[in-house]
């Protein structure tokens, strides 16, 4: 029982991290229809970005993790402008393609100017370092502080989402691009805003990503990356409380998978997940079925 | 026996009855009209008759070699290979391939060999196969005028003759029923005359069943023996077009006062 | 796609093909030459190896995502499916019939998981379909590398396996494949592949059955890039499950986007074109991928038909360029 609950505490942190990154993918995806093959690379870059304000800059991690929040959002929106925008109205093929450019160009920059070499984050002190007992059960504060965070950031983009103009703009934009322009939104100014959110996001898990585990590397994002995108698929790709209920589904039953079946294992778990997903309800689990006009 | 009969044919999009207890009837060689206000139904029961969607019930029943059977919910390419080709309200052409190669696709019910001879083309199936789908591609769209530019490619067609291909194209599958969905949509007068004239002839020709949908009246008046009328998805009326001119409920839904008197 | 229709006549036809044979053959005996006086080098065979296992790799892919329409990011699984065939029959079978037995074998068995990775393209569309077929090349790799272990010494990977593959093998091989898939192309079954990829549901409308000829078209491919696989296995003598992985399906994209999705000499020449870069920069990997990732994005951008759009370079394409030359050299032609 305890093993179990154990597995629990992991499984929400760890879903946590992909609820993060889910919510960019759901967010962008469900705006403009695209895969964002690059989010995970921008997850990636938060946690490069973290690192270097701790070792480097030896700032505390709240400091940090609004700079890596703040580093990040900057960067989607920028990657946003130069190779999506121009794509908008191309085929869905041709977006994904440069999102896989964008991605590749990313990861093999960095890995350039920093070397391949796995990097680790400084020990964090003081509270953060501190581990909890109840029991057998072990919960860090580190994870704690994951959760914590994750859901504060949730419950600040249920409020954008519901209760801001931008966040009216952005639901009117995902549902009919062209009326809500004839509406009088900004749609380019919108889709920028929601690469802004979502990136930032992303930036938050990463360096998030980068305390808990404490090793990074330019290729990290690619796993997480896909992993996150399975979750908001199983959510409901395009619906935000989707990707949360998937981030938390997805890392629950890879934590559950390596601690009772084998490690070996999680990651073609959560592809057949994917793949029954897909055959069986694409449009996910909180999602509605939409037809294509003969 | 009337050879394609509709019964209680009914379609629900979750909530939204897009066709309610339709019930129509065409006679082999026949050419009825399909009209009605935008958003009536019209192209969804052409849906229904081509398999692009399962009705939620109701039958559709096509009586061929002297069989009846019911095709509703069969797949579109089955119920294409039983005889019924259509055409697009908003056309559906293979834009980058020729005129040629779209009407030799279509004609794919015609190729008899097997994947062996696509891969080697050294055997005689494949060579006379592909002679006799070029040629009969080739006849067909000299028969309807339009060979004079095979080798152009589909989406570098005036719009008129790219509504003229679709028919082709349809006609390539060797139909026994076409369906034409707002063939005259966005042609001025002079290129509906010439359509008006086309479709009677290929009907005559090609001893077609036609069901047209149009928003043409002149088009449909000139040219249909019989008009149904769609309205919120039922049918509203049925008659000849003397008929349907003067009917009131057809007036006031969709036709206006001055196409009643007309 | 510009000419479909072999509208000249049968001499010239006759003419043409002849032509082709006679430069193939040529070709095929020159480099045979060169490479029996080792003026070819075992270096320099290496690139041409590669190049043809690019060129066999591109057109696969190019008749499914290019000509069918089916975006697949998951290429290098079936690749993965004929290297791994390959190399454990001819570890254990160390023969000429061996090899061609379990190149075979390999693309046969390719081909039959190209049967299930394309039945889920009936509900799959687009970039749905792109994480499925990466999803599922993924779970080919972990098979490879945690279930089979036992077979195939896991992340550790094959070595040593025996080298059968010499330049006329290599020779025939890439140039079947090529001249199959034309072929293919340039069919009835061809054609309505290539309807899908235009219009899916005008196709069915005309009688096509559109998940017939999808599964067609992933079986064909995933055959041929079982050859690709079993060819690289008998040759580079190591292979393990992380070589066939989502960054080696992304260099098959990439060679197909580049040459031009729709056309198969495209393919030919930019597996010819990207093989030499990566060559070049052989010892900057990083800068190799950062080039492809700016590549694609460019292309994408400026040139999404790549250098051949949907066209095939043809002998009149070449007379033209040839004249073209001329005229600038001599002034007047």
């Amino acid at each position: 029982m305890e093993q179990f609950l154990q597995q629990l505490i992991n499984g929400i942190s760890l879903g946590s991290i992909y609820a993060l990154m889910a919510l960019g993918y759901t967010m962008v995806y469900g705006i403009i229809k695209l895969i964002n093959f690059a989010h995970g690379d921008v997850y990636m870059l938060g946690a490069y970005i973290g690192y270097f304000c701790m070792t480097f800059l030896k700032l505390g991690f709240f400091p940090s993790l609004l700079i890596s929040m703040i580093v990040c959002a900057i960067l989607g929106v920028t990657i946003e402008k130069i190779a999506y925008k121009p794509l908008r109205d191309a085929t869905r093929i041709s977006v994904l393609i440069t999102a896989i450019g964008v991605s590749l160009f990313l990861e093999y920059g960095t890995m350039f100017f920093v070397k391949p070499d796995p990097r680790s984050y400084p020990p964090l002190t003081g509270f953060l370092a501190e581990s909890y007992s109840i029991g057998n059960l072990v919960i860090r504060a580190k994870q704690i502080l994951i959760i914590c965070i994750t859901v504060i950031l949730m419950v600040l983009l249920q409020f954008i989402v519901k209760k801001t103009r931008i966040g009216k703009a952005m639901r009117a934009v995902s549902l009919d691009r062209d009326a809500a322009q004839l509406m009088g939104i900004s749609v380019d100014r919108t889709i920028s805003f929601t690469f802004l959110i979502g990136s930032a996001l992303a930036g938050a898990a990463g360096i998030l990503v980068g305390i808990y585990y404490n090793s990074i590397n330019p290729l990290m994002g690619m796993m997480p990356g896909l992993k996150a995108f399975v979750a908001a698929v199983f959510g409901g790709i395009g619906i935000i409380p989707g990707a949360m209920i998937g981030g938390y589904f997805i890392g629950l039953v890879e934590v559950m998978v390596s601690g009772y079946g084998n490690s070996m294992y999680r990651d073609a778990v959560v592809f057949a997940i994917l793949i029954i997903i897909l055959i069986v309800k694409p449009s996910g689990l909180l999602g509605k079925e939409t037809r294509e006009k003969v | 026996m009337p050879i394609l009969t509709v019964n209680k044919l009914t379609k629900s999009f979750g909530g939204l009855m897009a066709v309610s207890n339709v019930n129509m009837e065409l006679e082999q060689g026949e050419l009825v009209g399909l009209i009605g206000p935008n958003g009536a139904g019209k192209t969804t029961v052409f849906n229904l008759l081509t398999g692009i969607y399962p009705p939620t019930s109701g039958y559709i029943t096509l009586y061929r070699n002297k069989k009846e059977e019911h095709i509703q919910g069969l797949k579109p390419y089955v119920i294409c290979e039983k005889g019924i080709a259509r055409t697009f309200q908003n056309i559906r052409l293979f834009k980058d391939l020729t005129v040629l190669d779209n009407v030799r696709i279509a004609m794919n019910k015609n190729s008899g060999y097997g994947l062996f001879s696509s891969f080697f083309h050294i055997t005689r199936s494949y060579k006379n196969y592909e002679k006799e789908i070029l040629e009969k591609s080739i006849e067909l769209l000299r028969i309807l005028k339009l060979d004079h530019k095979k080798d152009e490619l589909a989406k570098n067609l005036p719009y008129g003759e790219q509504r003229q291909l679709e028919i082709i194209r349809a006609l390539a599958t060797n139909p026994c029923i076409l369906l034409l969905d707002e063939p005259a949509a966005g042609m001025n007068p002079a290129e509906t005359a010439q359509l008006t004239e086309m479709i009677g002839w290929i009907r005559e020709n090609f001893k077609l069943t036609i069901l047209l949908i149009e928003h043409d009246m002149s088009l449909v008046m000139k040219i249909c023996e019989r008009i149904y009328v769609l309205d919120y998805g039922m049918v509203i009326a049925e008659g000849t077009p003397d008929e349907i001119k003067s009917n009131k409920r057809v007036i006031e839904a969709y036709l206006g006062e001055e196409m009643g008197n007309a | 796609m510009e000419k479909f229709v072999k509208t000249s006549s049968k001499n010239v036809r006759w003419k043409a093909s002849a032509v082709k044979w006679i430069v193939l053959i040529l070709f095929y005996a020159i480099i045979q030459v060169l490479i029996s006086t080792y003026i070819i080098n075992d270096y320099i065979f290496s690139t041409f190896v590669t190049v043809c296992i690019n060129i066999i790799l591109a057109v696969s892919l190019n008749l499914i995502t290019g000509f069918t329409g089916q975006f697949s990011l998951g290429h290098a699984g079936f690749m993965s499916i004929g290297a791994y065939t390959c190399a454990l029959i001819t570890l254990r079978y160390s023969t000429q019939f061996g090899f061609i037995g379990g190149l075979l074998l390999g693309a046969v068995l390719a081909a039959i998981v190209g049967i299930f990775v394309g039945l889920p393209t009936l509900r799959l569309k687009g970039d749905y379909l792109a994480i499925a077929t990466l999803g599922m090349a993924e779970i080919i790799k972990i098979l490879f590398r945690n279930v089979l272990e036992d077979i195939t010494n896991g992340a550790a990977g094959l070595s040593g396996i025996p080298q059968f593959v010499n330049w006329t093998w290599l020779f025939i091989f890439t140039a079947g494949t090529v001249a199959l898939i034309s072929n293919f192309i340039n069919s009835s079954h061809g054609r309505a592949c290539i309807s899908v990829r235009e219009d899916e549901i005008a196709a069915e409308a005309m009688g096509i059955n559109s998940t017939k000829y999808k599964v067609m078209a992933f079986v064909t491919g995933a055959f041929f890039a079982g050859i690709a696989g079993a060819i690289y296995s008998s040759y580079f003598y190591f292979i393990s499950p992380d070589l066939f992985g989502f960054m080696k399906s992304i260099d098959i994209l990439v060679i197909v986007v580049l040459g031009g999705m729709g056309s198969i000499s495209g393919s030919v020449l930019s597996a010819i074109v990207l093989a030499l870069i990566s060559t070049y920069l052989q010892s900057f990997p990083e800068l190799r991928m950062v080039i492809y990732g700016v590549l694609l994005i460019l292309i994408m951008l400026f040139r999404p038909q790549g250098i051949m759009g949907s066209r095939e370079l043809s002998l009149s394409d070449m007379k033209k360029w040839v004249q073209g030359i001329r005229r600038k050299n001599g002034g007047i032609a």
